[in-house]
């Protein structure tokens, strides 16, 4: 009896397996943003799963079993890499028993490291907090990122689905072409938010800093990864005395509550960012990410 | 001893600026060397401006691709650009760049009981004598220090080890394993010694438990934590279900086995896990898991029909079966605010075999059969950031115990062990946690033990990083 119990168990998956046999590459992506870029440039050549959602903080997901079965099957694993997955992905690929998205082989990507990384620690001790030693992984909240991403990106797809490989070129190079003329209108739409000053909750946009030439001049986190403290904010506060900020921003998946309190002390706008497709109605792709990210900084601009 | 040293180093130092004085060709050579050097030094300059050159020029002007992402090693050598990276990179190499992740957990405990820990004992059950089992010590205690090593060790195999460094300054060896990471189609090969795939908590390291101690079933029938010396066989089913079927052989070194000089495996253990997720909030796992193990004058510990400890000698085979299952919530899967976890697991315990009562003295041999079970659920709540709660209710039952012509020596209780604990941690990051338990353990005979634990556990080093 006990036999026959293992033998069904050991058959049933066998012949799920056998059943349909998959033609798109299989792209997991650990964040929605390279889930979004993936489609962008593979197309219908890809079937692209997602692990995290917009409204979760992507430094803490748990290798959850539905996340091992993906990571079984992927052909290709597209993550930000500088640490930001450090917590949950190790045990994705140690227990994915798949040696094609194993570190170090063309099925796994980490976007991160085509980028040029900003805040990268001089000096690491975790008294400094969550630090991450490649420096600020948060990198898509800046289009010129998301262009170099784009390129490298559609590198490894043809490299990882040689058949398919001119298509994938075909669809570069029409991305990179929508991708210019967009950020040309941003850059334009952009240009009243230069030299303003901003707090932010967690350090998760200094590529957008960077980018829009935007001023940080204080966080709410005392720490990166610390939850804002009533002693912290207070100095935050003081500190806005000295060099006032026109606006609080923070993104979908953090607790608004400490920016909600700062703008009723300070009385300065909060602007709560998508950060990725999907963190808000409009953010539904990448283009409308930068629009409503653009919309959102304008409008706060536009407040007394 | 020390002069003649001095003397020697001396005389070493001396050596080749003599030798530099010598001649005039060899100060001609140092100066051609030195001159090599410097031609070397300012065309890896070079290299490295137009290198940054290229990057700034990149970073710039998104338009034209970067340099391609590094190259794998089993990919074509298809980017130049990698090739000639290659150089710059070697001189920056050193001796420690290969050096595994580093983890160090620092753990220590406060322990207040109203029974004495020493005369642990669970009624109608005969414990391990080796292993944690009971409360441990009273007062403030350096609990086991886990220093943790690991690294890939070629492109097929990684290497993983935990060393516990126990608070009475005894070493052991918790895990010390390689496993494979190349074989594909979800199939993964470990070997050496690791913590069992059977149940749910059997495979988490002590600093991952949600209690200061393990749940009495496990205590009671697998020795708290089952760690044996083998071979383990896993493959993930290739199907968006998570299916995860595991096979162990084992030397059968640990609790229910017992070592010997046997050449086969001691123990064997299938697996068979399944989980996936319910809407973006929920997630579980559930699994039943089958242990056997052979014993050979395994030493016990249990109660005599005077109310003593005795010790027992049993030579035989337990066979034990785990069903497990836990549930995870956290509302958008965003667990960072609050989140909520429940976890059972019940086991059952059948051992049959030959039982010598008080080896030491009157060493009486009669056969023996008994089957036990135990059980365990219990729930944790994050409340608001950094602040967990947890509830753990538990029981053992020990339904029949058969000792042959050894039974009038036995203590015989009907009652069945319980045990409650509620516990609150406080976590400033995740590297860190201060946790206060209080527990009422109802099983051992007489009065309830009234437990209170204070404990700390904190990690260093790598970042670790946990399973589900």
């Amino acid at each position: 009896m006990k036999t026959r119990q293992l033998l069904t168990l050991l058959v049933l998956p066998t012949l799920l397996w056998a059943a349909p046999a998959q033609a798109a590459l299989r792209v997991l992506a650990c964040e929605p943003e390279w889930a979004a870029l993936a489609l962008e440039l593979g197309g219908k050549l890809v079937d692209v799963s997602v692990a995290t959602s917009a409204l979760q903080d992507p430094h803490q997901i748990q290798a959850k079993p539905s996340l091992i079965a993906k990571a079984r099957n992927a052909d290709l694993v597209v993550c930000t890499g500088a640490e930001l997955e450090i917590g949950w992905l190790p045990i994705l690929l140690q227990q994915s028993g798949n040696p094609r998205i194993q570190a170090g082989q063309p099925g796994n990507f980490a976007a991160a490291d085509v980028v040029r990384k900003l805040d990268v620690p001089s000096q690491l001790d975790r008294a400094q907090g969550d630090v991450h030693a490649a420096g600020n992984p948060h990198i898509q909240t800046d289009p010129r990122n998301i262009a170099l991403v784009a390129a490298a990106l559609s590198l490894r797809l043809q490299q990882v689905d040689a058949a398919h490989a001119s298509d994938y070129q075909k669809r570069l190079a029409e991305f990179n072409q929508r991708w210019q003329q967009a950020m040309a209108r941003w850059t334009e739409q952009a240009a009243p938010l230069k030299g303003l000053s901003v707090v932010s909750q967690h350090k998760a946009f200094v590529y957008l800093y960077d980018w829009l030439g935007l001023k940080e001049v204080a966080v709410l986190e005392p720490k990166p990864g610390v939850e804002p403290t009533a002693s912290h904010l207070q100095a935050v506060l003081a500190s806005l005395k000295a060099t006032p900020a026109r606006m609080v921003l923070y993104a979908a998946y953090q607790d608004p509550r400490p920016a909600d309190w700062l703008n009723k002390q300070a009385g300065i706008a909060t602007v709560k960012l998508p950060f990725t497709v999907g963190g808000s109605d409009a953010a539904k792709d990448l283009i409308g990410l930068f629009d409503d990210t653009l919309a959102r900084l304008l409008a706060a601009r536009g407040k007394p | 001893m020390y002069r003649t040293l001095t003397a020697s180093a001396l005389f070493a130092l001396a050596a080749p600026l003599s030798a530099l004085a010598d001649t005039s060709t060899d100060i001609q050579a140092l100066r051609q060397e030195l001159s090599d050097l410097r031609q070397d030094y300012d065309a890896r300059i070079r290299t490295l401006e137009q290198r940054l050159l290229a990057a700034q020029s990149t970073a710039a002007l998104p338009t034209p691709p970067p340099t391609p992402p590094p190259s794998p090693p089993l990919a074509p050598p298809s980017a130049t650009a990698t090739a000639t990276a290659a150089p710059a990179a070697s001189g920056q190499s050193g001796a420690n760049a290969f050096n595994p992740a580093v983890s160090l957990i620092l753990s220590g405990l406060y322990t207040r009981t109203s029974q004495d820990p020493a005369k642990y004992a669970i009624k109608g059950f005969l414990l391990p004598t080796q292993g944690e089992v009971g409360p441990g010590p009273r007062g403030l205690s350096l609990t086991e220090s886990e220093l943790s090593l690991s690294a890939s060790i070629d492109p097929w195999w990684r290497g993983a080890t935990t060393i516990a460094m126990h608070g009475d300054n005894s070493v052991s060896v918790e895990e010390a394993f390689v496993q494979t990471t190349s074989l594909g189609n979800g199939l993964m090969v470990k070997a050496g010694r690791y913590f069992s795939g059977v149940g749910y908590l059997n495979a988490q390291h002590a600093h991952a438990w949600d209690f200061v101690d393990n749940p009495l079933a496990y205590q009671a029938l697998l020795g708290t934590q089952l760690a044996d010396d083998g071979v383990q066989i896993k493959w993930l089913a290739p199907t968006d279900l998570f299916i995860e079927l595991g096979a162990e052989l084992g030397r059968g070194r640990s609790y229910p086995g017992s070592d010997s000089a046997r050449n086969g495996a001691g123990m064997v253990a299938l697996t068979a896990h399944a989980g996936g997720d319910l809407g973006i909030s929920h997630s579980w796992r559930a699994g039943v898991s089958l242990l056997n193990a052979k014993a050979s004058e395994l030493l016990l510990q249990g109660l005599a029909s005077n109310g003593a400890t005795v010790d027992s000698a049993f030579t035989g085979s337990t066979r034990v079966a785990v069903v497990d299952a836990v549930w995870k919530w956290a509302p958008q899967g965003n667990a960072t605010r609050t989140n909520f976890k429940l976890q059972g697991e019940y086991l059952r315990s059948t051992r049959t075999g030959m039982l010598a009562f008080d080896p030491a003295g009157i060493n009486s041999l009669a056969s023996h059969r008994s089957v036990s079970s135990g059980w365990y659920v219990q729930g944790i709540y994050q409340f608001m950031p950094r602040w967990r709660v947890g509830l753990r209710t538990e029981g053992l039952d020990a339904h029949r115990v058969n000792d042959g012509a050894n039974a009038d020596l036995f203590s015989v209780s009907a009652s069945r062990p319980r045990k409650n604990s509620l516990m609150l941690d406080f976590n400033a990051s995740e590297f860190s946690r201060i946790r206060l338990q209080i527990a009422q353990d109802r099983s051992r005979p007489g009065a309830a033990d009234q437990q209170l634990f204070l404990q700390y556990q904190m990690s260093l080093g790598a970042h670790g990083a946990h399973g589900y």
